[in-house]
């Protein structure tokens, strides 16, 4: 069985404290003139304690998703552990966002998924997010009609009693306040966020798992449409989050995959095709063939191109960087 | 003192008191004075019809449900009042004089309970919000949404109608249920009696207007929000939305079922022609031109739509349908948040050199929610209590 204690690197053995110094908050803004991701309030809304989190990990095994006879995840084994920032990727096609639909629930699956020992497979949705688990979507799906304050509110309260639901919100909750900081959006939190930007928006669905507290975080590509500072600012704020719980990201962008990813699952047709750091997955003549190499056609080469051409050139040209444990892009 | 601090703390609160205070002016004082007794108890049949409309607002204007079938909970909750009435005019063990004609002249065992006065009150809430609760859990935790669950809510009304045709011997058939003249031991004939009806229906009305008002302002009003525009999220965050809206439904219903109770004693009559389909999308058209997510749309919808009926209906007996069915239509295709958003789309504007009515808002006041306690200050029917002069008079002072 897998061992739940953490293996990675992340620092999660060490005094907590010392984890957001390492990350200046000045370098963080990026000329977003606050506006952006603010790290050193994360501490508040994520909490100290990391020990709460310790046992957690995910572990899927044998997953498998059909819709309508099409095999669309076959078999999959995934294991995540606590403190560790998983990518997982993909060609079009590949399964990565059926699988994170088959663990929360909205997806019909066999097989198993277990997070911090409970099974989630065959729970309702609302079920297995009371277990601890939180999601994003591809397209933002934030509560367009309702504030920035209301829509955190909502996310921060799925364990409030009927009394405290008929009455009206008092102040706003430690958590949220905390949560508004962090993603930026103190100042807009009485906008309707239907009007928020698109970045903002997606903020703003991690501020929502953030208050939601959850345990295990599924995110669909988190920084789709998003600036190069935007994208910056949250793979800082994932990384951060990823010290202490267990995240998931699926994402296409392959620079944002090198400077935050701390492992990464390859997926192509619905099974595991390779896993590891960066550097062991990019090295891995396999997805060279199968996934980089076509991410390569999309980026103007032939995708017929043989393997030969493919292994000296992955996706970009410019020397790929260790594992990154550590935040990579502070000396940016 | 802590009260006058509390209200000066929170001008939102400030103004709702106001705005209820004037209704309850124009409602207990100068109603009955203004209009005669037959006018009054028009408006008080118009007040249980608004009734209907507030709950149908919380369920459709915030929850989504387009209920066509609250002419169901509308239905049972005045058959249930119109049975203990019969019951309690033929005295302790009489017979209801429809059964002598039609049926076999016994009471049925499931009538009996409702001579006693508290078991019918009861039955009058509990029967509707009971049946709104199975239902409600049976529909949407299979996630039976928008058009389907309009169909289905409608198909209901038609078969409940259908079934009280159906059994003359025990409800009365299409002639359904009247020539009551007691109420609780007052004489119905009575003018005054019928002014308490009128009194007592007002006050009910006010409740519920304050009761949907905290549902909406708390923060379950929220949730139901966002249970209607993101059903899915709100379940990826941990909450069960059949839940939320089951809550919602079971308050229209039960509100539904009041506004029928009422509605026996003051018109005196009770028939399938009272809650089947067509009555049923009648509640909802009030509530669609007054503005579905508003507070007071729905009611002040409801009351003028009756109001604009009866008068036409007086000078034009064929005309009003036609009429009713194009501002149907005018409304949905212009004006989707109903006369409601104009009042909105005004106050927002209150510096552009073609706003109509410059006293009326002040700058200050251009608050985007939808909840503020104003409702559509051009409402067609000019006698519904339109409670747009609280803005004027309070507004000033606020924020």
């Amino acid at each position: 069985m897998t061992d739940p204690t953490p293996t990675t690197a992340a620092p999660v053995t060490g005094p907590d404290r010392a984890v957001p110094d390492a990350i200046n908050p000045d370098a963080v803004g990026l000329g977003l003139e606050g506006d952006g991701i603010d790290l050193s309030s994360a501490e508040a809304v994520l909490g100290g304690d990391a020990e709460r989190f310790r046992h957690d990990y995910l572990e899927v095994r044998g997953l498998h998703v059909e819709f309508d006879g099409f095999v669309a995840v076959d078999d999959v084994d995934l294991t995540v552990v606590q403190g560790d920032l998983r990518f997982l990727i993909g060609p079009n096609g590949a399964g990565k966002t059926t699988i994170v639909d088959a663990i929360t629930g909205l997806a019909k699956a066999s097989g198993s998924v277990q997070f911090g020992g409970t099974e989630l497979l065959g729970r309702k949705v609302h079920k297995v997010a009371r277990a601890g688990v939180g999601r994003t979507f591809q397209t933002a799906s934030v509560f367009e009609e309702l504030t920035v304050l209301q829509n955190l509110d909502i996310a921060a309260g799925a364990g409030r009693g009927p009394w405290e639901l008929l009455r009206r919100r008092g102040g706003v909750p430690e958590n949220v306040e905390a949560a508004m900081e962090t993603i930026g959006l103190t100042h807009l939190r009485d906008v309707q966020a239907g009007i928020l930007a698109h970045g903002q928006k997606q903020w703003l669905e991690i501020g929502m798992l953030l208050v939601q507290d959850a345990r295990l975080l599924l995110l669909d590509e988190p920084v789709a449409g998003m600036s190069h500072a935007e994208r910056e600012q949250t793979g800082l704020l994932l990384q951060r989050i990823g010290e202490q719980r267990t995240v998931v990201v699926v994402e296409h962008d392959m620079e944002f995959l090198r400077a935050f990813a701390s492992s990464v699952t390859v997926l192509h047709m619905g099974s595991v095709l390779s896993e590891g750091t960066y550097a062991e997955v990019q090295a891995d003549p396999r997805v060279q063939e199968v996934y980089l190499g076509t991410a390569g056609a999309s980026r103007g080469a032939r995708r017929t191109r043989p393997r030969a051409g493919a292994a000296t050139s992955p996706a970009t040209t410019s020397p790929a960087k260790p594992a990154p444990t550590t935040a990579p892009t502070t000396e940016a | 003192m802590s009260t006058l601090t509390g209200l000066l703390a929170r001008p939102g609160r400030t103004r709702t008191l106001a705005g209820f205070a004037l209704a309850a002016v124009l409602l207990f004082a100068v109603a009955p004075v203004v209009l005669s007794d037959f006018r009054l108890n028009l408006l008080a049949k118009f007040l249980c019809f608004a009734m209907v409309a507030v709950g149908i607002g919380l369920a459709w204007g915030r929850g989504g449900m387009l209920t066509l079938g609250q002419g169901v909970f509308f239905g049972l909750g005045a058959y249930i009042m119109a049975m203990h009435l019969k019951l309690a005019d033929a005295g302790p063990g009489g017979v209801p004089d429809f059964m002598l004609l039609y049926g076999t002249g016994e009471v049925p065992g499931w009538w009996e309970p409702l001579r006693s006065a508290p078991v019918a009150i009861l039955a009058i809430v509990l029967v509707p919000c009971a049946l709104a609760a199975v239902l409600g859990f049976a529909v949407f935790t299979r996630r039976v949404r928008g058009a389907y669950f309009a169909i289905l809510s409608q198909a209901l009304a038609a078969a409940f109608a259908i079934l009280l045709i159906g059994q003359q011997q025990v409800t009365g058939g299409t002639n359904g249920l009247n020539g009551f003249r007691s109420f609780f031991g007052y004489d119905l004939a009575d003018p005054i009696n019928k002014r308490m009806l009128f009194f007592i229906a007002a006050g009910v009305l006010l409740l519920m207007v304050a009761l949907v008002r905290q549902l909406m302002v708390s923060r379950f009003g929220e949730l139901l929000v966002a249970v209607r525009d993101q059903e899915n999220r709100v379940r990826f965050l941990g909450y069960d939305p059949a839940v939320i809206k089951v809550v919602a439904y079971v308050v229209a219903a039960g509100m539904a079922a009041i506004g029928g109770a009422l509605f026996v004693p003051i018109v005196g009559i009770i028939s399938p022609a009272d809650v089947g389909v067509v009555p049923s999308i009648g509640f909802l058209v009030g509530v669609a031109i007054g503005g579905r997510a508003t507070l007071l749309g729905p009611v002040l919808g409801a009351i003028a739509v009756s109001w604009a009926q009866t008068s036409l209906s007086e000078s034009f007996p064929s005309g009003w349908i036609y009429f009713q069915g194009a501002l149907f239509i005018i409304v949905v295709a212009f004006l989707p948040g109903g006369l409601a958003s104009l009042v909105g789309k005004l106050r927002r504007a209150p510096r552009e050199p073609a706003a109509p009515k410059p006293g009326t808002a002040p700058p200050s006041a251009a608050s985007p929610s939808a909840t503020s306690p104003t409702g559509p200050t051009t409402t067609t029917a000019p006698d519904a209590p339109a409670t747009s002069p609280v803005t004027a008079t309070t507004g000033g002072h606020d924020d």
